[in-house]
């Protein structure tokens, strides 16, 4: 039998469905890939046991014909997502062992089709990093290398557990979030498929808050048809969550191989940055002419206020963070430090159990949203924000169907090597990723080529809202054109 | 703009969270790098443009006034560090 970690998700149900192995045979072998890949740090918790018994039922289903669109497949869920019974911490300490007694809507709709759960996976603590560095439970390690080097290399963030996992093939597919990029920079550091659908498509119930206006699920899968069929089952309409939209989750993996002839696609002049590395500018023009060898047209667009995307995010997300991070008070949940009075015990327990960025970030917020500062640093990035739509509104109404931009400025990089000095020059890796947010559009990150040194970079595809279907349509375009990469196994 | 220590000091108790006096330098630095970062903003001009209150556009969802949900006190206090029945411990509020 062909090593069962090795298939993709679409073949995997077509061997579960022809009976050539179980959901436990498939599971059994996952569960070995992740006790052998423990070096990398992706699983914060493992659960066989759990995993081992939503395996059978899947058989039981599979074999009474009642399978749904992904019984007995194997995941990996981001440890922001509540799960009923299995400590859910966002990779902080001041959750400390925080057992939901509830389960997130995105998770109990996987389950609901038939998946099955590995463990939980490492992220940054809260969502909020770039590198996985700034986890409680330490930083995740890049399936990939450098050709000719021992160096361990970040898997990008803060879905870089999920990134990791999938790219080593210790799960088939795994649950993510994203944020400012957090779904598709750590997609494109390790060669994965990622998908940041429209805000509003899935429900943000039951996933730990970062920043509720920006706040995406979204899957990390080893192809776009796999990234498709997560997305379905994830996707569509809660009435727990206010924001979620009621529109119809369309069959997203139908849109795999439909035509793209007549599309137009963007290219936006402002993306090309002063210093760009000549690999992510060759990548970037070759994604162009594979689509336009596909039967896409391609133009030049404008999207001025690319720029300000990044500053204005740093006082929109912070701004969101300090203000959902105010419930974590050492009273009702997780860590606990004593004090004198109250507020000594809010102040204690925030200080011992929020970690370096965490406390930066909820600061910076405090301070922007702070009497006398509001008008100048919230309001106005509000504003800016309204303008960065506005440029996207402005090009799809040019009859644009897709704009296709690099997913990083760079490939991945070492353990520590960044932000040491400047929380800013982390930051700059969500250049090309944030703007998405800030609009609340879909994106998605494609693998499409290496770096000289054997690194893997990504592509990103920004669509209309509520358009997956024609990303997920151009995403395989590219990945039929550059096809796919497994990193070389050293772990 | 930039913050001084003692803006520091006040950011922190504002936001609840311990900050030793040594600590207060770092944090300045690392408060006003992102502030620096942030001040090109200010170049933009926003003239008569309305602040973004909702990134896609959505008709304000209203439920039904009616309780749905309850009775759950046991998994309420489940996790807390410290209870008594069902209620939260802390230290003394009010003398």
């Amino acid at each position: 039998m062909t090593d069962l970690t090795s298939l993709t998700l679409a073949e995997a149900r077509k061997g579960l469905a022809d009976k050539t192995f179980t959901s436990l045979e498939l599971t059994d072998a996952h569960l070995g890939a992740i006790e052998a890949a423990r070096v990398l740090n992706a699983f914060v918790m493992e659960t066989p046991d759990q995993a081992r018994s939503m395996a059978k039922a899947a058989d039981e289903r599979i074999a009474k014909g009642d399978a749904g669109p992904l019984a007995g497949v194997p995941l990996g869920i981001k440890d922001l997502f509540a799960t009923k019974g299995v400590r859910t911490t966002a990779c902080s300490k001041i959750l400390g062992n925080f057992v939901p007694t509830y389960e997130s809507t995105v998770t109990s709709q996987l389950w609901r089709d038939g998946a099955v759960m590995l463990g939980k996976l490492n992220n940054d603590e809260f969502a909020m990093g770039s590198a996985n560095e700034t986890s409680c439970f330490g930083p995740v390690g890049n399936p990939w290398r450098r050709e000719g080097s021992n160096t361990t290399l970040v898997p990008g963030g803060s879905s870089g557990g999920s990134a990791s996992a999938v790219a080593a093939l210790l799960c088939m597919g795994a649950t993510a979030t994203d944020t400012g990029g957090s779904i598709r920079q750590p997609a494109a550091l390790t060669a994965t498929v990622g998908i940041k659908p429209t805000y509003g498509r899935c429900s943000r119930w039951g996933i730990v808050a970062f920043a509720s206006s920006l706040d995406q699920a979204g899957p990390i899968a080893r192809s776009v048809r796999d990234a498709a069929m997560l997305l379905r089952s994830m996707a569509g309409h809660d009435p727990k969550d206010t924001t979620s939209a009621d529109i119809a989750v369309p069959d997203y993996e139908a849109a795999i191989g439909k035509s793209v002839k007549g599309m137009r696609i963007g290219i936006p002049k402002e993306y090309r940055l002063d210093g760009m590395p000549a690999e992510i500018e060759k990548l970037w023009e070759a994604g162009a002419a594979w689509l336009k060898a596909a039967g896409a047209e391609l133009v030049e667009v404008s999207l001025p206020h690319t720029k300000y995307a990044l500053p204005a995010y740093y006082i929109v997300a912070p701004a969101e963070a300090s203000s959902n991070l105010a419930r974590y008070d050492g009273v009702r949940y997780g860590l606990r430090e004593q004090g004198k009075n109250v507020i000594e015990l809010y102040e204690n327990t925030r200080a011992e159990g929020f970690g370096a960025e965490v406390r930066r970030r909820v600061m910076i917020g405090t301070y922007v949203l702070s009497a006398g500062y509001y008008d100048a640093y919230y309001l106005r990035a509000q504003k800016v924000r309204t303008l960065i739509k506005k440029d996207f509104e402005d090009c799809f109404a040019r009859g644009v169907d897709a704009i296709l931009t690099p997913a990083t400025p760079s490939a991945a990089f070492g353990i520590g090597e960044k932000g040491g000095a400047d929380p800013v020059e982390m930051y700059l890796n969500d250049i090309f990723t944030v703007t998405v947010n800030m609009a609340g559009l879909p994106g998605i990150a494609v693998p499409a080529g290496k770096d000289g040194q054997g690194l893997p970079l990504g592509l990103q595809l920004i669509g209309r809202p509520f358009d997956e279907e024609t990303l997920f349509s151009l995403g395989e375009v590219i990945e039929q054109a550059a096809g796919r990469f497994t990193p070389t196994r050293w772990w | 703009m930039s913050v001084d220590a003692a803006t520091v000091r006040r950011i922190a108790h504002l936001a609840r969270i311990a900050v030793s006096e040594d600590e207060v330098p770092h944090l300045q630095g690392e408060l006003n790098a992102m502030l620096a970062f942030v001040e090109q903003l200010s170049e933009v001009n926003v003239e008569g443009v309305e602040p973004m209150t909702s990134v896609t556009p959505m008709q304000m969802r209203k439920r039904q006034d009616v309780v749905d949900d309850g009775g759950i006190a046991d998994d309420i206090v489940a996790n807390a560090p410290a209870t008594e029945g069902h209620f939260f411990l802390v230290p003394k509020v009010v003398e």
